[in-house]
């Protein structure tokens, strides 16, 4: 068995199996913690403050934006280029295809794919310098952060570099690295892309059961 | 004995529930809620960053209750313990530096309510007696008289004969079966009793039966404050036990932002049950009268005014369009200062900040940002300020900052241009 065939196959089994339960377990950890019933009378619904919550929290206010520009141009040029990336570039989705789901769907143009990536890049440097420059963010942040960003910074270029497909060790490079993020991805900070549905609905809630049209 | 940190700790994570939880894990601290709050607009120091203020109940919670925290500390990649240096100096974070205002939340691209855990993390710095000396006094005076300043029933029944004598209207005290109970804030008893005249005349014009209660007058909870359930519930059993022995049908909570959260919101969970009353803020009987016919607009005020929006009214009480429209039909040229409604500042007093002279400096650095926002009104004669509690900050400030501008509470305002008797029948 090559080292391909080793970080494609076992290593990437044992690895989504880590993200898929870690997640799972973390988020039912934090769910099974619980929290007691609010008995005060309710104006509105909680149920559709949450929903709220998770949707109104997509769109920056733009009270904000002058201040949070950095943010809202890297996170969102990072978020929607990476979501980009997984689930619509070619080689992506004969892997997911051929590897698990047994579906494809169109990709993007390899225009498209370059000029997203160069998007998404962007966007991860400039939330990471941020990071290392910005006052505020360098006191509050933790090794982790650093990590996650990193990792997923190595993953997304030796992506780059497997993309001519003309070596077998620059894609068993990119799949090393993506096997390693999916190991941290549960036990860190990158857990955000799935807990934030419960904190902005946690808080939707709180605030849609008093009424509050945030 | 268990020392400062045990207890400190022990409460941290007792109030970490899967709400909190949920924000804790789901921070990516980019630090946006910098963004919005006052105190680190106001001074540019980033220890200001409001979900900092939260690490000791974090660090906690991540060491001790988070899922795969057992593994984490077996592999030695636990968080170190909080101690006791830590909490003592993150103490002025969570009592001087947050007024609990919700800004934050706004920013934040999780939606992480830092105000409502900021709340939590205060029962264990209470619970270990890690409290500042002006709460604490305030604390005593509410054992000794029900109220934070220190204001007794005589007092009360004073201000309540001086305003029976300019309204020509008598106040019934403890009158059982009356329909309405209405609370004060001490702040609104001594500083501003006209609130008490424009209450009688009001609801003499709007025909209600209402009543004051002897036992039970004051509405704002130094426990929530603080963050003290066992306190907190203590103080708001006074008023409960008094409304439901007047047997009244509503308890009207005043122009104070933090009674309302008090009573409404956090009442009936620190009670552990529902109240045999409703409870409604006065600025939601006013607009209920206003649009029920009962209290008609009469010569409104010429003056050129803004509104200030209490943080827990407006941003979290959810009563944002109901002064807006008394508002509007009762000043002739009402005008929005900029960042009004939902995202409005603080005036830098909330949270027990007020009540806590240690705070006081940073308070009034706060407050330069709703200077700004009132200078950015050309010609602004006043200002409408429906909280006692702002309202007193707002005058301290504008002093400090050397402002002419008249400070009005909503209910003498709404009072004061009520339709005459004359005028509607002419």
């Amino acid at each position: 068995m090559s080292f391909l065939q080793i970080v494609e196959g076992p290593l990437f089994i044992f690895a989504a199996a880590v993200f898929v339960l870690g997640a799972l377990w973390r988020l039912i950890g934090i769910i099974r913690i619980g929290r007691k019933k609010d008995i005060s009378p309710p104006k509105a619904s909680a149920a559709a403050g949450f929903i709220r919550g998770n949707l109104r929290h997509f769109i920056p206010r733009g009270i904000f934006a002058k201040r949070t520009m950095v943010h809202i141009v890297g996170g969102y040029g990072f978020h929607l280029g990476l979501f980009a990336l997984i689930f619509f570039g070619a080689y992506h989705i004969d892997f997911l295809n051929e590897r698990i789901l047994g579906v494809s769907w169109p990709a993007m143009p390899r225009w498209a794919f370059l000029m997203v990536s160069g998007v998404a890049f962007s966007g991860l440097i400039m939330l990471w310098v941020r990071r290392i420059s910005d006052p505020v963010m360098r006191l509050i942040s933790s090794k982790d952060d650093h990590i996650g960003s990193w990792l997923t910074f190595l993953v997304m270029l030796s992506g780059c570099f497997a993309l001519e497909q003309a070596h077998d060790s620059l894609r068993a490079t990119h799949m090393l690295l993506v096997d390693i993020w999916l190991v941290y991805f549960p036990f860190s900070r990158l857990m955000h892309g799935f807990t934030f549905v419960l904190s902005r609905g946690n808080s939707g809630a709180t605030y849609g059961r008093k009424g509050i049209d945030l | 004995m268990s020392t400062i940190t045990e207890i400190a700790v022990e409460k941290f994570l007792e109030h970490t529930d899967s709400e909190a939880a949920s924000f804790f894990e789901a921070c990516v601290n980019c630090g946006q809620c910098a963004e919005a709050c006052h105190f680190h607009l106001a001074t540019g120091d980033p220890r200001q960053t409001p979900i900092y203020k939260l690490r000791p109940m974090q660090r906690a919670y991540q060491r001790d209750k988070a899922p795969f925290s057992s593994l984490k500390k077996m592999l030695g990649l636990a968080p170190n313990p909080v101690t006791e240096a830590e909490l003592k100096e993150w103490e002025p974070l969570v009592y001087d530096s947050c007024n609990m205002c919700g800004r934050c939340t706004l920013a934040c691209p999780m939606g992480i309510d830092i105000a409502g855990t900021i709340s939590k993390m205060r029962e264990g710095y209470a619970a270990a007696g890690l409290v500042p000396e002006g709460l604490k006094s305030a604390a005593e005076y509410v054992k000794k008289t029900s109220s934070p300043m220190g204001v007794t029933i005589k007092a009360l029944k004073a201000q309540i004969s001086h305003q029976e004598k300019a309204t020509g209207i008598k106040i019934e005290v403890d009158k059982k079966g009356a329909d309405y109970m209405c609370t004060f804030s001490s702040m609104e008893i001594m500083g501003y009793p006209e609130v008490l005249g424009a209450y009688a005349k009001l609801f003499k014009r709007a025909g209600l039966s209402w009543t004051i209660s002897s036992v039970a007058y004051e509405a704002t909870n130094v426990g929530v404050q603080i963050g003290s359930a066992p306190m907190a519930k203590e103080i708001l059993e006074r008023v409960v036990d008094a409304a439901e022995a007047l047997e009244v049908k509503y308890v009207i909570s005043p122009e104070c932002g933090h009674a309302y959260g008090a009573i409404r919101w956090a009442g009936p969970n620190l009670m552990g049950r529902q109240f045999k009353f409703e409870v409604v803020h006065i600025i939601e009987v006013l607009d209920k009268l206003r649009r029920e016919g009962k209290i008609p607009a009469g010569k409104k005020d010429s003056r050129r005014m803004t509104l200030h929006d209490p943080c827990q009214i407006i941003r979290r009480g959810g009563l944002l369009r109901e002064p807006r429209k008394l508002l509007d039909e009762s000043c002739e040229d009402f005008v929005e200062m900029k960042s009004a409604g939902i995202a409005n500042f603080c005036c830098g007093g909330g949270g027990g900040v007020s009540a806590n002279p240690r705070a006081n400096e940073l308070k009034t650095k706060a407050f330069s940002l709703k200077v700004e926002q009132l200078n950015g009104v050309e010609n602004l004669e006043a200002v409408v300020v429906p909280c006692g509690n702002c309202r007193a900050v707002f005058e301290d400030g504008l002093d400090e900052y050397e402002m002419d501008l008249e400070v009005l509470g909503l209910s003498e305002l709404i009072a004061d241009t009520l339709e005459e008797d004359d005028q509607k029948q002419g």
